[in-house]
């Protein structure tokens, strides 16, 4: 029946009960058929990145792609916003700049070489106790315990999750390092 | 705030901003930095509530202000204290609510002295200390407990140790000297009277530079909109903490808001505005030095011998800080598991001790000392982000190890070949021994995870798809580093205090092909179980005898019921506007917080026009909007018996549950290092004098004098002159602090490509600057160059004949990136707030010339001569 419908949209909006043209009497038999991009796309329900407002955000992903990062009209903080970063936030996550292997500078090295993550990840947990080792405290000067480890410091949490700062923090104090800190001083 | 309310977070939420009568905006440019939460101060202003913005610079903020009022960067305690003196004055204080609510009645002991009787110092001073001991802050009839008093070094960044140190001395709730009056000569109020008398109008106007119409007016638009019918709310950022006397700042909204009966109601409160989406939570679960979880303090090496020696010199006796004992031992079991029981002492002797401040700057100077070899750098940019970026850079090239996890290859991870010191020849590729492990991270978009607001609120963000290549997740990192590490202690067996590791806790389900730990079970070790291994509901719950485990005593509640209760999404459309079904908020999903005090002191709504929570006396319980942050069944006329502990201590109309009395603090007996009261002094570096002490600066304030770090010449010394410009730093909405998350962006970089400094057409004059060309910018740190935008945005200030200049500019750019620019943090030096040692970042001095930074071996060489004229040593 839709090839009978007046080929005007003035007349569509007479007989389509869609005086004002918003809906169906502004759509051609092409425009009827297009889709959102989004449309058929996975929605994902997040949290902005950047600042502490916390604005919601939709992920769309398809085929196995992040293809658009909306906000999230349901918060009742951001009601659907997100400002110039939040909605730049789909091309941090995809930056040119962004890198996925391992980089590795030798000391006193003039550059940067390859490294597995494996055999990363083991180089850092012997550099961690060997450096525990060698500036491990048991006694301050007056010869109450004090049990830490001096030669290791962190920085970083505030852009990270509540449950990685957990683990930080919790790992941290149990190989003794005190020096632990974040982005709240900066 | 932890220290005038008990908590350090933000006392109400974003959405509640709208309900305001009166919004002051003073140290944040909020519409430009969080443009989406500035939606509700707009909310307000379209009801009909004032805006006012008192900041140096015009900004988008203050182009929507009803009143914007610029001050000379810095004077902010000076503007707020002429605030606090007309209320007290004017006789504009809401009455019932301070009276009932703070500790304006509380009589102090006889020896305080205060500033205006000692020339800038409070009693207590001990130069050869550089600090203060508390003994002379107390109330009459209530001391300090044993051997109190400030620890070297040892303050925490939410300060709520502060009420602990305090003998059980309540008389049925009450200090035992009050005089409801307010008449008494030494009762707090009056003591607040005289110590902001000389806070007039006049002083404050040639203090800051603005008219004195302009402070009256803000002080007037407060009082009018405050009091049973009416309430005002204060928003403020970063440009309150970061200064030598930051806290204080803080402290001074705190007191005009307990003044006015602001906190704990509707369209009230201080909302703290932070810039990383979990800085909240990272304070909370703190990767920080002297916390644990949930504000626990560190153990302290002098102090804490064992878990009772802790308990109580950290606990107190009343108050909700008087479970200390149950927060602590739920964590140590949520740590230590089945290997801490009640003879090891929930193995408290396997945490290691703190001794001072080692906070990032010290860490920092560590590593040029060689003190400090190893260094985790995650999702943080000290090369660019840090104040002094040079010596953090210096830190950086002194290691022996270092691991950057970040999604580029941001400056902190290229120093070793690509920095102003390599530029410069200071530095050489080939001689620096750092070992560089660059590891890639996951986006939020690739792992599950919470983080907590700016408004205490989680928030849990769901896994869209796996992350590329080697990225990982923090959580992965740490977890699978923490696996290794087991393994290889368990098969040397001759690690020193091997315990800690080997005891340790640590065996979350692994999920996918990259075996992530599940964060779920993660978050649920942080809200704890019961015996029976059941999720707690809420840490009420919490036991001292080792059946609970909870991993951070605020969070708990957050997995209720076996539910990630972040992870609720029900739409603002279906719930009323404190949307208490959207996440899950700390303490126990209360949305303002101390909200007991928006009913009088018989429980009744102030009025019907601010009721929020409410006491029902058919049902005998708190009610309203919000969860209560009360005792549920505390009736309004609860009088504790004398003696009675924790929170049966606390009165049925005091509000402030956290604090041992139960009182808003005006006045801060014991916890602020620099001072039990706010006053006004001069930032370390400014080239203007302190008008009311001769004490220039805020004597108690950390200084670093090491090569380096040097600071700019006084204003009172010989080479005062050399650098008469006020600097300071900012942001933009376009970019994200150190860049890493920005400059990478390709659509940002665009919007805003190149660093810039903002001038006043005056100023251009004076240095011959011109617009859209460069000016070389320097302090005796360094000299960095940047595009001039001339703008009547940035205006001088004149103040006793004197005309103050600024320079104005972001902190955003550095050497890597789709856009790169000179970093602000060059210029800055490292000097701190005593209290929560943070940098100074607004308000240095510096001075500026037209044209392109010397490069190269030029560049040493022009530094050699500032320092030369600034009579510093060669570097």
């Amino acid at each position: 029946m839709e090839h009978e419908r007046p080929v005007w949209p003035v007349m569509r909006q007479l007989t389509d009960g869609d005086p004002l043209a918003l809906g169906s009497a502004a759509q051609s038999e092409t425009t009827r058929k297009w889709r959102g991009r989004i449309a058929d796309a996975k929605v994902t329900k997040s949290v902005c990145p950047f600042c502490a407002v916390g604005c919601g955000q939709l992920l769309y992903v398809k085929d196995e792609q992040l293809i658009q990062i909306e906000g999230d009209p349901d918060s009742p903080i951001s009601r659907g916003h997100l400002c110039p970063k939040g909605a730049a936030t789909r091309t941090m996550v995809q930056s040119p700049m962004r890198e996925y292997k391992v980089k590795y500078r030798r000391p006193y090295g003039t550059k940067w070489e390859e490294l597995s993550l494996d055999q990363a990840m083991d180089m850092i947990a012997e550099r961690v106790l060997k450096t525990r080792r060698e500036t491990w405290e048991s006694k301050d000067e007056e010869g109450i315990d004090i049990n830490r480890c001096y030669g290791i410091a962190s920085l970083g949490g505030a852009t990270l999750d509540n449950e990685e700062n957990y683990v930080m923090k919790k790992l941290y104090t149990a190989l003794g390092i005190v020096q632990v800190e974040n982005q709240a001083r900066i | 705030m932890g220290t005038s309310f008990g908590r350090g977070g933000a006392t109400t939420f974003q959405q509640d901003l709208q309900n305001s009568d009166c919004i002051v905006i003073m140290g944040s440019n909020m519409a430009e930095n969080h443009p989406v939460g500035f939606q509700w101060v707009m909310e307000a202003r379209e009801r009909g509530a004032k805006f006012i913005h008192v900041d140096p610079r015009f900004t988008r903020t203050s182009a929507v202000a009803d009143l914007h009022v610029p001050l000379r960067p810095g004077t902010d305690i000076a503007f707020l204290g002429g605030i606090i003196n007309y209320i007290l004055e004017n006789d504009r204080a809401f009455k019932e609510y301070v009276v009932n609510y703070t500790n304006a009645p509380v009589i102090l002991k006889d020896d305080f002295e205060d500033t205006e009787d000692l020339n800038g110092f409070f009693s207590g001073w001990h130069e050869d200390k550089n600090g203060y001991t508390f003994e002379t802050w107390q109330y009459k009839g209530m001391d300090l407990h044993g051997a109190a008093g400030q620890r070297e070094g040892e303050s925490s960044l939410a300060k709520m140790e502060a009420f602990r140190q305090r003998e059980d001395a309540l008389k049925h709730g009450e200090p035992p000297n009050m005089d409801k009056t307010l008449q008494h000569p030494r009762c707090v109020y009056q003591v607040l009277k005289r110590h902001y008398a000389r806070y007039t109008p006049e002083t404050v106007a040639r203090i800051c530079g603005v008219k004195p119409e302009q402070l009256l007016e803000v002080a007037q638009a407060m009082c009018d909109n405050s009091g049973r019918d009416r309430t005002s709310a204060f928003a403020y950022s970063v440009a309150w903490t970061q200064h030598t006397f930051g806290v204080q700042m803080i402290r001074s909204a705190a007191i005009i808001q307990l003044l006015l009966g602001n906190i704990g109601r509707p369209g009230g409160g201080i909302m703290a505005l932070r810039g990383h989406a979990s800085i909240q939570g990272s304070t909370d679960i703190p990767t920080l030095f002297n916390i644990l979880p949930g504000y626990i303090p560190m153990p302290h090496a002098k102090a804490h011998h064992s878990l009772k020696h802790f308990i109580e010199s950290e606990g107190a006796k009343t108050g909700y800080w008087g479970n200390l004992d149950k927060y602590t031992v739920s964590l140590l079991k949520a740590w230590y598991g089945e290997h801490a029981t009640d003879e090891n002492d929930y193995c408290f002797d396997l945490l290691p001790r703190i001794s001072g401040d080692h906070s990032t700057y010290r860490s920092m100077m560590g590593m040029i000392d060689g003190k400090v070899k190893g260094f985790f750098c995650c999702g943080e940019n000290p090369a660019v982000g840090s104040a002094n970026a040079g010596l953090q850079r210096r830190a950086l090239a002194s290691l022996e190890w270092l691991v950057v996890r970040d999604f580029c290859e941001i400056e902190s991870a290229a120093f070793w070949y690509d920095s102003p010191e390599i530029e410069s020849g200071a530095l050489k590729t080939e001689e620096i021994p750092t070992e560089v492990f660059w590891m890639p991270a996951a986006a939020h978009t690739e792992k599950d995870g919470s983080f907590t607001n700016t408004q205490r609120l989680l928030q849990w963000h769901h896994k869209a798809m796996d992350p590329p290549g080697d990225a990982r997740s923090e959580l992965w990192f740490y977890y699978h580093l923490g696996k290794k590490i087991k393994a290889l202690v368990d098969e040397r067996g001759d690690e020193p205090h091997a315990d800690a590791i080997k005891f340790l806790t640590w065996d979350y389900p692994e999920k996918g092909a990259i075996r992530e730990p599940d964060a779920h079970m993660v978050l649920r070790e942080i809200n704890g179980w019961d015996e029976n291994g059941d999720a707690l509901p809420a840490y009420t719950k919490l036991k001292a005898d080792g059946s609970t485990a909870c991993g951070c005593w605020i969070y708990c509640g957050a997995y209720k019921g076996e539910e990630n209760q972040t992870a609720r999404r029900k739409s603002r459309m279906e719930q009323s506007w404190v949307a208490p079904e959207w996440g899950w908020s700390w303490p126990d999903n209360r949305r303002i917080i101390y909200n007991r005090a928006s009913a009088d002191p018989d429980g009744k709504p102030w009025s019907q026009r601010k009721a929020y929570v409410w006491f029902d006396e058919v049902k005998g319980q708190w009610t309203g909007y919000d969860t209560p942050d009360f005792e549920k069944t505390k009736k309004p006329s609860y009088t504790p018996e004398t003696g009675a502990q924790r929170e049966d201590a606390i009165a049925g109309w005091h509000p402030f549950i956290m604090q041992d009395d139960g009182l808003g603090w005006l006045f801060v007996p014991n916890g602020i290092v620099d001072g039990p009261l706010p006053t006004y002094y001069e930032p370390h570096e400014s080239p203007v004098k302190n008008l009311l002490y001769e004490q220039q600066s805020n004597p108690a304030r950390q200084k670093f004098p090491r090569p380096f770090n040097e600071y700019n010449p006084s204003p009172s010394s010989e080479h005062g002159g050399q650098f008469p410009f006020v600097l300071y730093t900012y942001r933009l909405t376009e970019h994200h602090t150190a860049g890493g998350m920005s400059r990478t962006v390709p659509h940002l970089s665009e919007l805003q490509p190149e660093m810039f400094c903002e001038v006043s057409p005056e100023l251009a004059k004076l240095r011959g600057l011109e617009h859209g060309k460069w000016a070389t910018i320097y302090t005796v740190r360094a000299v960095i160059e940047a595009r001039v935008m001339i703008t009547n945005r940035v205006q001088p200030i004149r103040l006793n004949g004197k005309t103050v200049h600024s320079v104005g500019m972001p902190y955003h750019w550095g050497r890597r990136g789709i856009v790169t620019g000179d970093s602000a943090n060059d210029l800055l030096h490292i000097a701190l707030d005593p209290n929560v040692h943070i940098q100074e970042t607004k308000g240095l001095t510096c001075d500026i010339l037209p044209g392109r930074r010397p490069r190269g071996k030029a560049m040493l060489e022009f530094m050699e001569e500032v320092r030369a004229k600034a009579h510093l040593e060669k570097a």
